[in-house]
């Protein structure tokens, strides 16, 4: 009943909302490169689901890839900053400015860097747009150590990597998947965009420049919500990730 | 050879600045083997400082301390003593058991042993089945039991207290006490135990001493005898007799009992 309760809601919500959409669109003659019905958007999506798993799978290679990588990246940089506090004052402004970048952006100057029929690009965006939330929030869990774990440490006499593996990064670890929770949907963002920008034609956001240019609309829209999914599924993951690497949180929800 | 054995120590903070605080002058202090005793005072008294002293958590401006014979680094590298606080400051990420293994994975202990010796300290504190739980599914006084099974883990010959009970319910905190005091006698361990409660240090302590603020400073050292440990204890006139002997040394007043 509890699980009843908690899907139920939504579930209805979105129903009544795609009915809606379908009314407004069908009863008020809207042309479709405005708008298309929910129905039209399906049937492409069936139409095109090999396409829409292929471009999927791509996009999706490429978020992973910035994602893990800006993720080591980040978690690194953070443990090197905790250790040394001058660095730490140093790189904070520093990931500040980098986040205040529209990195995206960059998207095309780095496209013009490598070849034309290049990944590398794509994955850098999304390296470098995961790096921020994860640096920073790993960086805040780091420093974040009980006092009293702190002085315990010391009465057992532990060195310094003894408390930095078993107290300082397993405590951390909580900021670690905040950090991460914000990265993964960024990531998809971030490498479905960066294809608006040239380059090779094989991902998501590619199909969906393409289509509109074509004025295939319900076809770009189909696309679209493909974007949505992969999305989706990056952010359940890691929220699994989360719950498997903390066991102690969940047993508390159970 | 006493357990704990401070002498002349005196702790200035931030010395030579103009926010220079002189929290302990001058203090000596002897606990015997086996012996409990209490440090009670107003807040700012020094107190916990001194506790921290004998933990070599920090060090002294002047005069030595020493635990069971050595200095007091070299009792805190060899885990000579265990010490537990007002807040249990359990890891959370770690179970019951894993809590209270961690001063014996630090020692090098092997698994399996310090499985079977974590496990007797969890009985002795009556959590053997929550061995498996995580800190945060207990309630308080029983994390802060799990906190004094940690302390007693390595089975060190003393123990430091300070406020262990201060957080928790008076119910609760009367339970523990006597728990505190099983334990102690079976293990034959020392304790020196921080509190602000003079019942809880009445009841508790073979000697209470008693401090002053501003300098921090001993101003009393009460010996305590009571006939029995137990709930008869708590109503006895000798019970009565020492709170108010320790009331008064609090407040300044001239002792009636001598000490």
């Amino acid at each position: 009943m509890k699980w009843m309760k908690a899907v139920l809601p939504p579930v209805v919500f979105g129903v009544v909302a795609i009915a809606l959409w379908e009314l407004i669109v069908t009863a008020g003659r809207i042309a479709p490169f405005i708008l298309p019905a929910p129905s039209a958007i399906w049937e492409q999506f069936l139409e095109q689901r090999q396409n829409i798993w292929e471009a999927a799978l791509a996009s999706g290679a490429n978020a992973l890839i910035g994602l893990v990588g800006g993720t080591v990246v980040g978690v690194l940089a953070a443990m090197v900053s905790s250790r040394f506090r001058p660095l730490a004052d140093v790189s904070i402004p520093f990931a500040a400015v980098l986040n205040a970048l529209p990195i995206i952006a960059l998207a095309p100057i780095l496209n013009n860097m490598f070849e034309s029929t290049s990944s590398i690009p794509r994955r850098l965006v999304a390296g470098i747009i995961v790096f921020f939330p994860v640096f920073i929030n790993t960086l805040r869990g780091l420093r974040e150590v009980d006092p009293i774990h702190q002085e315990l440490m010391h009465t057992y006499a532990a060195s310094g990597w003894t408390f930095a593996v078993k107290v300082r990064l397993p405590g951390s670890l909580p900021h670690v998947f905040t950090g991460l929770r914000q990265a993964s949907s960024l990531a998809v963002i971030a490498a479905v965009v960066a294809e608006y920008f040239g380059g090779l034609q094989n991902g998501l956001g590619s199909r969906i420049t393409s289509a509109a240019a074509f004025t295939a609309y319900p076809r770009a829209w189909a696309f679209v919500v493909g974007a949505c999914l992969l999305g989706l599924v990056f952010y359940l993951t890691t929220l699994l990730l989360e719950r498997l690497a903390m066991p102690w949180r969940t047993r508390l929800i159970a | 050879m006493s357990a704990v054995e401070v002498s002349g120590v005196t702790k200035v903070f931030n010395q030579g600045r103009t926010d220079e605080v002189v929290a302990l002058s001058d203090v000596d202090l002897s606990v015997g083997q086996g012996e409990f005793v209490s440090l009670i005072g107003p807040s700012g008294c020094g107190k916990s400082t001194l506790l921290r002293l004998i933990a070599d958590l920090i060090a002294p401006s002047t005069g030595t301390v020493t635990v069971a014979g050595k200095t007091a680094g070299a009792a805190r590298k060899e885990q000579a003593y265990g010490i537990a606080f007002q807040q249990a400051g359990l890891f959370e990420w770690r179970t019951v058991l894993k809590n209270v293994e961690l001063p014996l994975e630090l020692r090098g202990m092997s698994r399996a042993e310090r499985k079977d010796k974590a496990s007797e300290m969890l009985a002795l504190v009556g959590l053997e089945e929550f061995a498996g739980h995580y800190p945060a599914q207990l309630s308080g006084g029983m994390q802060q039991r799990v906190a004094i099974a940690r302390a007693l883990a390595v089975q060190p010959p003393l123990l430091l207290m300070d406020e262990p009970f201060g957080a928790l319910d008076e119910m609760t905190r009367e339970r523990l006490q006597s728990e505190l005091l099983a334990i102690c006698a079976t293990t034959g361990t020392s304790t020196v135990f921080v509190t602000h409660s003079i019942s809880e240090a009445v009841f508790l302590s073979n000697r209470v001493v008693v401090m002053s603020a501003r300098p921090g400073r001993i101003t009393a050292s009460i010996p305590i005898s009571l006939e029995s440990r137990d709930e008869a204890a708590r109503q006895s006139p000798a019970y009565f007799e020492s709170v108010t002997s320790v009331r008064q040394a609090l407040r300044g007043a001239p002792l009636k009992s001598a000490s």
